[in-house]
């Protein structure tokens, strides 16, 4: 899919997904080990935006499986349409048991999930397994064999093998910790918040409007509240949010009413807001 | 060809040395790396490391060990600095330019010759090395900052609202070259000893694996930012657990709603949900000097887990006792001045300072014996150290005979258990006592414990 690892980052570039280094590097492996990639870090750094920029870049289908507590074997990976078995039975009223039965386990009944649809078929895809960290342990028993192998076994009908292996991105926010044998499939990578200079990129980026010295001096407020101990640290989409807030309002350079003003967007917790204000020794309330 | 067994060799070695810190790599892993190795080429190094970790590890915390025993077993030079040892005030003046510019690869170069020229020690072989702390000691980078700050100012670049962020940017960036100089001072004893030893004496474990009594104040802090994360896992956990309890009797309306898409045939009998028991939970905790850290971060985290239990409440103690709990607000915004708050808000010591444990007890059970109920679990957190007084034995045993469960966690090792003043096996012969050394360790001592 990619040649080197500038390569990649050209290429998720145009995408509109500026990645650092350690993004592009891990990309470039998980696509030439054709291993499973598990992204972890904050909310916000773009974890999800990486599986759907890179669907885009290869011109492949996402296949997107949204995990959550209680999600289970029917939801992820297949199901037999039992309606549609039932009216094949009734319609079919004289024949053998074993006609019907050899029939209604067939194809036509199965109703594919994300983990089947995406190893079945012969176009390029990207399955994207969403928070997987918010699903329950046995979930993970699952994923096992889909993500070593890229297979599924159905019982009536025997095992299905992808025919070409999906690129796969597993996203967790770290609220639960993922087995071993789960993590040992996969390679790793953390999202952290980025550096300066990238992260000014990104908001040129994706908030054209704003000047360059604006964005710098977002990024710098960003970067020491990020440096401060809060109860949840700005992440790049606040910086974003933040930036277009600030667009919205007309400010071309920051002051202390503008900031004062907007740090909710920022700031989502009162206590960090009150913090902030105090060591960035805006005239308080 | 040697060149390929060589590369081998140095992996395997480099494996081996973050075994020893505790991450656990299996040879799938080592083998992925090996490809990884393989398709990135060894031209990037700053490539070579993302590789090498997204291959190698599996959970963010490591990542702090990987860097340093990267930086050992592939270092960006071999030797000393081509150039000419640079005297300190030429050297203070070229950083001082450097830090202006923010010039990340002038700061490493000026490490590399920073070591050099101030840092070696000794000069018979065996006895000699280099050292950070002398370097960083002779070049004093931090006596810069205002240096640096009027240079910016008079540039232009701290105008407006942002100038007030410069100090601290600049203090980042002196943070970022002290590190710098100790990556380089550890690369250049490496060369000389051999990375092995130096791997692993000298590179810091992960947070989680940090002794609770031998931790310094910014591994302390560091600790405490993990208290909200680790809070979040145990509380998940301890839901699936309750979760996974579910037996009993069939919930009627839930099956039939259910078997509507198996047309009508209750196919899969859903079980009525037990009602939670959560229990009532006592801290008593002891916050002398000698264990603090330890106590703070344990009281922050079951503070953290109070959705869990109907009641916490949280006692502290030196010598006396006293309530802390409304000290101990949920998400508090300074963790760090807890036991600051503790000492100077709450009634805990008396005329001297020293912990004595037989007094506290004696005091909890006999003041605040009506908190505890049958279905109260009681953790004692503390050494067991009494400085040489009565235990108070009895005092235990009422405790003990008045609630569910007593569970003490002792930070100090087991082998140090009775040694001296430590009344630890006395304790032990009355409760059950664990050792809890580290954020590791009391994780898993809460999961297990804890009676859900």
């Amino acid at each position: 899919m990619f040649t080197s690892v500038d390569d990649v980052s050209a290429r998720l570039a145009e995408t509109g997904y500026l990645a650092s280094p350690a993004v592009a590097t891990t990309v470039f492996l998980a696509d030439r080990l054709g291993k499973p990639l598990l992204v972890e870090g904050p909310a916000g750094v773009g974890k999800t935006e990486l599986a759907k920029a890179v669907a885009q870049v290869a011109g492949a289908r996402l296949v997107r499986l949204q995990c959550y507590e209680g999600v289970d074997e029917s939801r992820a990976l297949y199901e037999w349409n039992h309606a549609k078995q039932l009216l094949r039975i009734s319609a079919g009223r004289d024949e053998t048991w074993d006609e019907t039965r050899t029939d209604i386990f067939s194809e036509e009944f199965l109703l594919p999930r994300p983990l089947l649809t995406a190893i079945r078929g012969d176009d390029p895809k990207v399955l994207l397994i969403d928070e997987t960290d918010k699903a329950d342990v046995e979930v993970e028993g699952l994923l096992l064999e889909v993500l070593s192998d890229f297979q599924v076994t159905v019982p009536e009908l025997g095992t299905i093998t992808a025919a070409r292996r999906p690129f796969v991105v597993l996203t967790s926010n770290a609220s639960r910790e993922l087995s071993e044998a789960l993590r040992r499939r996969c390679l790793f990578l953390h999202i952290g918040f980025p550096d300066e200079e990238l992260e000014r990129r990104i908001v040129r980026l994706k908030v054209p409007g704003v000047d360059e010295a604006l964005a710098a001096s977002v990024v710098r407020v960003v970067g020491a509240l990020r440096a401060m101990d809060l109860r949840k640290a700005p992440s790049v989409a606040e910086t974003v949010d933040w930036a277009r807030t600030l667009l919205a309002l007309g400010a071309d350079t920051l002051d202390e009413t503008v900031v004062r003003d907007s740090l909710g967007v920022i700031l989502k917790h009162q206590e960090d807001v009150l913090k902030a204000s105090a060591k960035l020794d805006l005239d308080a309330l | 060809m040697t060149a390929t067994a060589d590369l081998a060799a140095r992996l395997t070695d480099f494996v081996a040395a973050l075994r020893t810190h505790g991450v656990r790599i299996g040879t799938g892993e080592t083998v992925d790396a090996a490809r990884a190795v393989a398709v990135l080429g060894l031209a990037d190094r700053a490539v070579l490391r993302e590789g090498l970790a997204a291959t190698l590890l599996h959970e963010t915390g490591q990542r702090q060990v990987f860097d340093a025993v990267f930086d050992l077993y592939f270092p960006h030079a071999v030797g000393g600095p081509v150039t000419e040892a640079a005297g300190r005030e030429e050297l203070r003046d070229r950083l001082a330019d450097a830090l202006t510019a923010d010039d990340r690869a002038m700061l490493a170069r000026l490490a590399v010759e920073a070591v050099d020229g101030l840092g070696g020690y000794g000069s018979a072989p065996g006895s000699d090395g280099w050292s950070s702390y002398q370097t960083l000691d002779r070049l004093r980078p931090q006596t810069l900052l205002a240096r640096v700050r009027d240079e910016l100012r008079a540039r232009g670049a701290g105008t407006g609202f942002t100038d007030r962020l410069l100090e601290d940017e600049i203090r980042r960036r002196i943070e970022a070259f002290r590190a710098l100089v100790a990556v380089e001072a550890r690369r250049r004893v490496a060369e000389r000893r051999g990375p092995e030893e130096i791997a692993r004496r000298a590179v810091a474990p992960t947070a989680d694996r940090v002794d609770f009594l031998y931790a310094g104040k910014d591994r302390l802090a560091e600790l405490r930012r993990t208290v909200q994360p680790l809070a979040r896992k145990l509380a998940t956990r301890l839901a699936a657990r309750r979760r996974r309890a579910a037996r009993g009797a069939v919930d009627l309306r839930r099956t039939l709603r259910g078997s509507l898409s198996t047309g009508g045939v209750p196919m899969r009998p859903v079980l009525r949900r037990r009602r939670p028991g959560r229990p009532e939970l006592v801290l008593l905790c002891d916050v002398s000097g000698s264990v603090s850290g330890f106590s703070d971060f344990t009281m922050l985290l079951v503070q953290a887990l109070h959705d869990q239990f109907t009641k916490v409440r949280v006692f502290a103690f030196v010598n006396r006792v006293d309530e802390v709990t409304g000290l101990l607000v949920h998400g508090a915004a300074d963790p760090g001045g807890l036991s600051a708050r503790i000492h100077t808000e709450a009634a805990v010591a008396a005329w001297h300072g020293s912990s004595d444990y037989g007094v506290a007890l004696g005091e909890f059970a006999e003041r605040h014996a009506r908190t505890l109920t049958p279905r109260t679990t009681v953790f004692v957190l503390g050494d067991a150290r009494t400085n040489r007084s009565d235990p108070n034995l009895p005092a235990v045993r009422e405790i003990a005979r008045r609630c569910r469960r007593v569970h003490w966690l002792n930070p100090e090792p087991r082998a140090q258990w009775g040694t001296g003043d430590s009344a630890a096996l006395a304790y032990a012969d009355l409760v059950p006592m664990h050792e809890c050394r580290t954020a590791r360790q009391l994780g898993t001592l809460v999961e297990r414990l804890l009676p859900v």
